[in-house]
């Protein structure tokens, strides 16, 4: 939808630019989805040139913030959990071609997918301050409750980068939702390790929630943390990410 | 520079501007604005050949890249292959949506055309149900063009009937007249137009449920930069009105003000302002200051009931149409048929519950909204998304105290209504603002307006007792029915009287009791809805006999049989009704017995219980299904109709106006008195439905959606395993059932409901036919062609249609309660009969008397125990819609009126929180049915021809909805063993329901 109180596009944004009344602008299919009137500038960083994959010598990869999701799907999607992430989209391919990977992540929605793939690949997250200056945080922190996160006033995220080990693991997904191709009301990646499944909780949860199986308990996380909105009763939820992690933990062993 | 379809563009778009937008306003009308958030793919264009949404799409950075448009994809001289393909299979009706339909399909993949339910995510139609839609994607094709109305351009092969030799158009599946335009994105819906000099208004809405406006500050608003007026209730007539539009306006209460200083729920208008740009309208809006004082709300409809509620609408009461204002009551009923204590003393089993239904939005996909202007004689006109023009012309008229030769309100095409657009929610403050001004004006509704600021299907608590003796026969109903009409009673009063009489008037029981009252609450207004009441009452009364004929042994439908009125008999209700409603035609045991012939169970051998101790029936698909064998009922228990209709045929059909009946080889394809090799809704070696109350040497006419041996009807989108009969196989270890209702309705509402029209030689062997009614996807501009073409032996091609413009004919009440072609359709033959027979060829219909069509649905689902997945696994539909005028189009009514209905049984609701706040405002909290969420349902007709309606047709457009929800809750309990009462049926919901019965919660 149109934003009208946009009075200026600053292309291409770099660190630095960003002001109070300023959204960083990834593919803005996001941002122009819902009404922003308090928005007055738009930084954008789709034109800042980013490479949008990079797989370096040691078979780590990274993708900028700005990799539309149609980009991760056509470089990555030989991977299946790439490909099953991508398809846990409510939105479609029409989407994915301007949708990017970063702006999924920001958004920090329970069923963002991107989110999702991020932690059960155990990403490292660049993310540069007003001043330039770098830090990194791990995927599964980075999201800190529905539509909130570790980035502070004017930072911005730059890239992900994921470890080539995670590309050599063997993961077992299962995706909930009210609708055959609805949002995700659960989304459960499990990772097998010598140690037994690494299980990344998304979409039913306010925020994601890492355990290790059989280890951890599902108790561990509260009661309270599972999402209560349209698309899903809380107790449905939890009851989804006990049976999926269930199956997960099967066919993973 | 932009480059468009070719072209380029220098003019740069603004800052926050988005691409659907700016297009726009570059003439490209063919990019359409539905969700405006990226969620129903209206708005798709191709970007460097690739598909998005340009709602979403910054139009900024579309510069220096290729922008491709529906315009730029072929146009009606020169179709794309996708496009053509969309006017071959009519994958539309509305076509709103069709643009971005089309602009997707044609960047499909072939891996994504093999997974259409994945591929077609992002785009919503409302309409169709997706049957049609797949059909064109798949390049089948059912229909001859319009422009070459009898040579189909794509052969046979097909499902749908296309021949239509032989002069005789009605009958045949002709396309919509509209047809390339719609699929090329030139035809114009209500905002393709470019108005120079136009203002556009935003309303503020009001933030509390009930409130009193002390005060309003515009001085911070009036100085935005562009803002021109600001208005309030200071500057609205002192006048009160209802949005809702009848013939007779005494049908609903007059509590309504253009801008009130009384708020009473959260999204009333509180204040106008008009701008030079929607910019400046809303920032104008921001600055308005508005100080309330805050008032006792209640949003709970027994609440409202309780003595102490807050009174909604004080100083109103019985003058303005409020029964009694003071409780809170807009209408109620209270009425009694026979005596029902004793026909409940006579029962041997007595069944009873409680249902709710949500708040359901029509969700057409073009929002309200109205364009207004002074004409250069300074006569007002309103262009606007409305399904009465003329009605709407009278109220705007009296508000304003102008004649209404003074005002014009035309309809473009109309972009999907439902019912929400029998309102006029738009027009008298556009009008207002036009009068104000002096200026043309703009306002186009949001869709999060659409939620919050438009109407809902009235939600309703209906309470059903019903006795039957042991074998089968009803003693006794009672109906206690509670309606929300939310803040204001628009249609409430008759949407609770309609819901009370069809549902029951359906079965033959002596005694009947009603108590329905319709309520006040301060929450977002509740309107006409598909289906009007019935579906809410249908709902409830179906799943108690279902239930009621459990407890009798008998099948559904021969609990059904048993008790349903025949040819002959009188439709009766409690409370007064206008008299003029009969069975002018009869074809509820043929819609019985193709629900019969769909089940293997109700097909296989029934015997009604020989005691009242027999116990019920255990749920028979948790054994092997019996095979489907042929076993006529007991013929006492289906009295064959009378040959002949009692009621006398006020419009004989003249000889020569060939296609009277339904059975014409124009619509069957086959000789009448045949079967027809198509009708394989029934699996291999049952009993066929002619076996079954249909008379004698009879035969099921057009059946449609299952060829045999094909594509099985629930695999639109990929291989599933299919069942023998066509439907889907279950999933290991999931419940299943199957459940069925049926479903009655009156051909037109009661009280009279008008339509004129003229038919003039243009000469060239071409007329003109002028009639008011909209044209919003119902598809009755088709079926008046036919009908013309037939009348004055031509072709449709011949035929030139001008309507929904209060100039062109002197009356039309308008296009809703299913009359579009039963009372717009009877005028135009009328006219058409007239010009043939040397008269002025002027055609009118007053919309009496009334006949009643018939509808049936059957499901068989599928649950997962382990999460509360529902799957339809087959879907029936058989529908008593007298003559079918058109197949093709009528199939599509029934696709989408099931569909939308699986909408409300299964994911749609509106949501209201504890402060009266709509917290479901967007598609993505509000889901609407997706191409994956719609089973291919098979659509089997009837064979009759009705004594009332033009050439012996019939209603069909509101009807297929009402079964639906009644139908899949029946389904439910026999996978389950738990009557599910509350809509909609979400998997949580389901899950919870399994746990509770499981004692596991």
């Amino acid at each position: 939808m149109d934003l009208n109180t946009v009075t200026e596009v600053i292309s291409p944004a770099a660190p630095g630019c960003w002001r109070p009344g300023d959204a960083w602008l990834g593919g803005g299919t996001a941002l122009f989805g819902e009404p922003r009137p308090d928005v007055r500038r738009l930084l954008d960083l789709t034109a800042a040139g980013w490479p949008p994959l990079t797989v370096h010598d040691d078979g780590s990869v990274e993708i900028a913030a700005t990799c539309t999701v149609a980009a991760l799907y056509e470089r990555l999607g030989r991977h299946a959990i790439v490909r099953q992430c991508c398809h846990a989209f409510l939105a479609s391919f029409k989407i994915w071609n301007v949708a990017t990977v970063g702006g999924n992540l920001c958004a920090a929605l329970p069923a963002g997918p991107m989110i999702s793939l991020a932690v059960a690949l155990d990403a490292s997250l660049l993310l540069i301050g007003p001043d330039g200056a770098g830090r990194r945080v791990p995927a599964a922190s980075f999201v800190t409750g529905e539509g909130t996160t570790v980035l502070r006033e004017g930072e911005l995220l730059r890239s992900l980068h994921i470890p080539a080990s995670s590309f050599a693991a063997r993961y077992a997904c299962r995706r909930g939702s009210l609708h055959r191709h609805g949002r995700s009301a659960a989304l459960l990646i499990g990772r097998g390790s010598s140690a037994g499944v690494i299980l990344t909780v998304t979409a039913a949860t306010r925020r994601p929630h890492v355990l290790r199986l059989p280890a951890d308990d599902l108790a561990a996380i509260p009661a309270g943390d599972y999402v209560d909105d349209v698309h899903g009763r809380p107790i449905w939820r939890q009851h989804l990410t006990r049976h999926y992690a269930a199956q997960i933990l099967a066919e993973l062993s | 520079m932009i480059e468009i379809n070719g072209t380029a563009h220098d003019r740069a778009p603004r800052p926050g501007q988005c691409l659907r937008t700016y297009l726009r306003e570059e003439g490209l009308f063919g990019v359409k604005k539905g969700c405006d958030a990226g969620d129903c793919g209206a708005c798709t264009v191709h970007v460097d050949g690739e598909p998005v949404h340009s709602c979403v799409y910054p139009a900024f950075r579309a510069d220096g890249h290729r922008v491709t448009t529906i315009e730029g994809l072929g146009t009606p001289d020169d179709l794309h292959p996708v496009q053509q393909s969309f006017l071959d299979a009519q994958g539309f009706q509305c076509g709103f949506c069709t643009a971005g339909m089309i602009m997707t399909s044609a960047a499909l993949s072939a891996d994504q055309r093999a997974d259409l339910p994945r591929a077609l995510k992002g785009n919503l139609c409302r309409c169709t149900g997706y049957r049609a839609v797949a059909d064109a994607i798949a390049g089948a094709c059912g229909v001859p063009s319009y422009a070459s109305s009898f040579s189909s351009s794509c052969g046979a092969g097909s499902s749908s009937v296309s021949s239509c030799g032989g002069g005789s158009s009605v009958g045949s599946s002709l396309g919509a007249p509209a047809g390339p335009q719609v699929v090329t994105g030139v035809a114009r819906y209500t905002f393709d137009l470019d108005v120079p000099g136009l203002l556009h208004l935003k309303v503020l809405r009001s933030p509390h449920a009930h409130a009193r406006i002390i005060g309003v500050d515009a001085a911070a608003a009036l100085a935005v930069p562009g803002v021109e007026a600001v208005m309030t209730h200071r500057d609205a007539p002192d006048r009160l009105f209802s949005t809702a539009q009848h013939e007779n306006e005494a049908e609903d209460p007059y509590d309504t003000r253009v801008l009130d200083e009384i708020l009473r729920f959260v999204g009333q208008r509180v204040a106008a302002v008009v701008a030079t740009s929607e910019a400046a309208a809303e920032e104008g809006c921001r600055r308005l200051v508005v100080e309330y004082e805050v008032l006792p709300h209640v949003v709970d409809p027994v609440a409202a009931l309780a003595a102490g509620a807050p009174v909604i609408h004080a100083g109103k009461g019985v003058p303005e149409g409020i029964s009694r204002a003071a409780d809170n009551v807009v209408g109620e009923l209270h009425a009694s048929l026979g005596d029902v204590a004793a026909g409940f003393a006579e029962a041997d089993f007595v069944s009873s519950g409680t249902f709710r239904t949500a708040r359901v939005q029509h969700a057409s996909l073009e929002t309200h909204g109205a364009v207004g202007w002074l004409d250069d004689d300074g006569r007002l006109v309103l262009r606007s998304s409305t399904q009465t023009p003329f009605l709407t012309r009278r109220a705007v008229a009296r508000l304003y105290d102008l004649p209404q030769d003074r005002v014009r309100v035309i309809a473009g095409r109309v972009g999907g209504g439902f019912g929400g657009k029998q309102e006029m929610l738009v027009e008298d403050l556009v009008a207002l603002a036009v009068l104000r001004t002096g200026r043309p004006v703009k306002w186009e509704y949001t869709r999060a307006e659409q939620f919050t600021g438009a109407t809902t299907r009235h939600p309703f608590v209906v309470t059903v007792k019903a006795g039957a003796r042991a074998t089968g026969e009803l003693t006794a109903l009672q109906l206690n029915v509670l309606v929300d009409t939310g803040a204001y009673g628009n249609h409430g009063t008759s949407v609770m009287h309609h819901g009370c009489h069809e549902t029951v008037a359906v079965y033959k029981c002596a005694n009947i009791r009603t108590d329905a009252v319709t309520v006040y609450t301060n929450t977002v207004p509740a309107g006409a809805f598909r289906g009007y009441g019935l579906g809410q009452v249908t709902f409830a009364v179906e799943q108690v006999l279902d239930d009621l004929s459990r407890q009798t042994g008998l099948d559904p439908v021969t609990f059904r049989e048993l008790n349903v009125v025949r040819q002959g008999d009188d439709l009766t209700a409690p409370g007064d009704h206008v008299d003029d409603l009969g069975i002018a035609s009869y074809g509820l045991d043929q819609c019985l017995a193709h629900i019969r012939a769909a089940s293997p169970t109700y097909s296989a051998t029934t015997s009604p219980p020989s005691s009242p101790t027999v116990p019920p029936t255990a749920s028979p698909l948790s054994a092997p299904a019996a095979p489907p064998a042929a076993s006529p009922l007991p013929a006492t228990t289906v009295p064959a109709p009378p040959a002949a209709s009692p009621l006398p045929a006020t419009e004989p059909t003249a000889a020569a106006s060939p296609p009277a009946s339904a059975s014409s080889p124009a619509l069957t394809g086959a000789p009448a008195g045949t079967s027809l090799s198509a009708s394989t809704g029934a699996p291999a070696g049952a009993s066929p439905p002619a076996s079954i109350g249909a008379p004698a040497g009879a035969s099921p006419s057009a059946s449609i959606g299952a060829p045999a041996g094909a594509s099985p009807p629930a695999s639109i989108g990929g291989p599933v395993p299919a069942m023998q009969d066509g439907g889907e196989e279950a999933p290991d270890g999931w419940l299943v059932g199957e459940g069925m209702a049926i479903a009655m309705i009156a051909s037109g509402p009661p009280g009279g409901h008008f339509a004129d029209a003229t038919v003039k030689a243009l000469g060239g062997g071409r007329y003109e036919l002028a009639v008011g009614t909209a044209e919003f996807g119902n598809g009755s501009t088709t079926v008046f062609a036919q009908i013309v073409a037939d009348e004055l032996a031509t072709t449709p091609d011949k035929v030139v249609i001008r309507q929904s413009d209060t100039d062109l004919v002197s009356h039309d009440t308008g296009a809703f309660a299913s009359t579009g072609v039963v009372v717009a359709g009877r005028a135009v033959l009328r006219a058409a009969r007239s010009l043939r027979t040397g008269g002025d060829g002027h055609g009118f219909f007053d919309g009496t008397p009334r006949s009643v069509a018939f509808n049936a649905q059957w499901f068989r689902v599928a649950i997962d125990p382990d999460t509360g997945e529902l799957r339809i696994l087959r879907s029936v539909h058989s529908a008593d819609a007298g003559t079918v005028m058109n197949p093709a189009q009528l199939r599509g009514q029934i696709e989408g009126g099931v569909a939308q209905a699986i909408g409300a049984t299964l994911s749609e609701h509106v949501d209201i929180s504890d402060t009266g706040e709509v917290t479901t405002t967007a598609f993505r909290q509000y889901h609407l049915p997706t191409f994956a969420d719609i089973p291919r349902t098979e659509v089997h007709f009837a064979d009759t021809t009705d004594a009332i309606g033009p050439l012996g047709a019939k209603s069909m457009s509101e009807s297929p909805f009402n079964p639906v929800a009644p139908a899949l809750a029946n389904a439910i309990r026999d996978a389950t063993g738990i009557r599910m009462t509350d809509l909609p049926y979400t998997a949580d919901r389901i899950w919870l329901a399994l746990q509770e019965k499981k004692g596991a919660i």
